[in-house]
């Protein structure tokens, strides 16, 4: 099926695309289709720079397994950093 | 006779004169040939696709397949131009009923075209199949196991794909229906409530739901590829193509 489903979030920071590398401002996770992966439906997830127009992208798709250990891993490796470190409003912690 | 084929890109004008990539593919003999528009899936313009627009060309029609996604940018790969367009919602139905009109008036102008136009499309090109063949003076349509015409989308979805069914009586040509038994998207039950508005309408369609087949049966460069059921549904399109579209 084609679920069309998308979500969208604004984030902040870079990505590294087929050009080279690029600031991205908006993030999409959607469960459809994939491209490229051998599965009838992955785990979509675009990072771009609208701004810069349909090719600053970059494009990942997982299987379902694969995005929830992801998810897990953001998380563990933010919970064992100090707090705010990576925070946009600048880290402060001891180096 | 020849099985010599031209095949490659070219432009054609689409909704309100956009100027739209498409790959077109025409048997070199002397014809006179059908025409096709192919409509391709949501994931875009692809290979997979364009060898469905040689496919026909091989059986001896003309056949094109506009990039929907033309819009998104001259240059951009159509994975990209896919994403972008999906962002913004997928493509606006008069966008493509536009879309379609400027493809099959390409093929309506090539030398030893007879001025039959069919239009095909698989998942999302499958609604749209059923939307141009009710929106525009079409010869033949097949629609493969497109959802949505008969029931709307969950609330959730950000698609601008409403259901079509209202506009069955205009449909302005016989339709060929191609389904999965297994599918969600439409469900056998969708497909069994369109069948039954067409027949109270006295409009000429032929459905075939096929068991062991789900969504996408047909694309042969994914998991749910089904060759007994594909294989049967490419000897039904070319029958009704044959039909409906020689001179």
């Amino acid at each position: 099926m084609c679920t069309y489903l998308t979500e969208k979030i604004r984030i902040d920071g870079a990505a590294k695309g087929a050009s080279g590398w690029f600031t991205v401002t908006d993030g999409m996770v959607y469960i459809d289709h994939p491209y490229h992966a051998c599965q009838e439906h992955t785990v979509n997830i675009d990072l771009t720079n609208p701004a810069e127009g349909p090719s600053a992208r970059v494009a990942i798709e997982l299987t379902e397994e694969a995005a929830l250990a992801l998810v897990d891993a953001i998380h563990r490796a933010l919970a064992a950093a100090p707090p705010g470190l990576a925070s946009a409003a600048g880290g402060s912690a001891p180096a | 006779m020849t099985d010599a084929m031209w095949a490659g890109t070219v432009a054609v004008t689409g909704h309100e004169g956009a100027d739209l990539e498409a790959y077109a593919a025409r048997p070199l003999d002397s014809g006179p040939h059908g025409g096709v528009v192919v409509i391709h899936h949501m994931p875009g313009y692809d290979e997979a696709t364009k060898e469905i627009v040689r496919k026909f060309a091989a059986h001896g029609y003309a056949a094109i397949c506009p990039n929907l996604y033309s819009r998104e940018g001259a240059g951009v790969s159509p994975d990209d131009q896919a994403a972008a367009a999906r962002a913004k919602g997928g493509v606006p139905d008069e966008q493509l009923v536009g879309d379609v009109a400027g493809a099959a008036a390409y093929l309506r102008g090539l030398e030893h075209a007879n001025g039959r136009i069919g239009v095909i499309g698989y998942c999302s090109g499958g609604r749209q199949t059923f939307l141009a063949a009710c929106s525009l003076q079409l010869d033949a349509a097949v629609d493969c196991y497109g959802a949505f015409v008969v029931t709307p989308p969950p609330a959730e979805f950000p698609l601008k794909a409403g259901p079509l069914i209202s506009r069955a009586s205009d449909l302005s040509c016989p339709l060929l229906g191609l389904f999965g038994a297994d599918d969600k998207f439409p469900s056998p039950e969708e497909v069994a409530e369109l069948d039954a508005e067409l027949t109270k309408l006295g409009k000429e369609h032929e459905f075939h739901v096929f068991p062991d087949a789900g969504h996408a049966f047909f694309s042969v460069d994914r998991p749910n590829y089904r060759p007994a059921a594909a294989v049967e549904g490419w000897k039904k399109v070319f029958g009704f193509f044959g039909r409906h579209l020689a001179a």
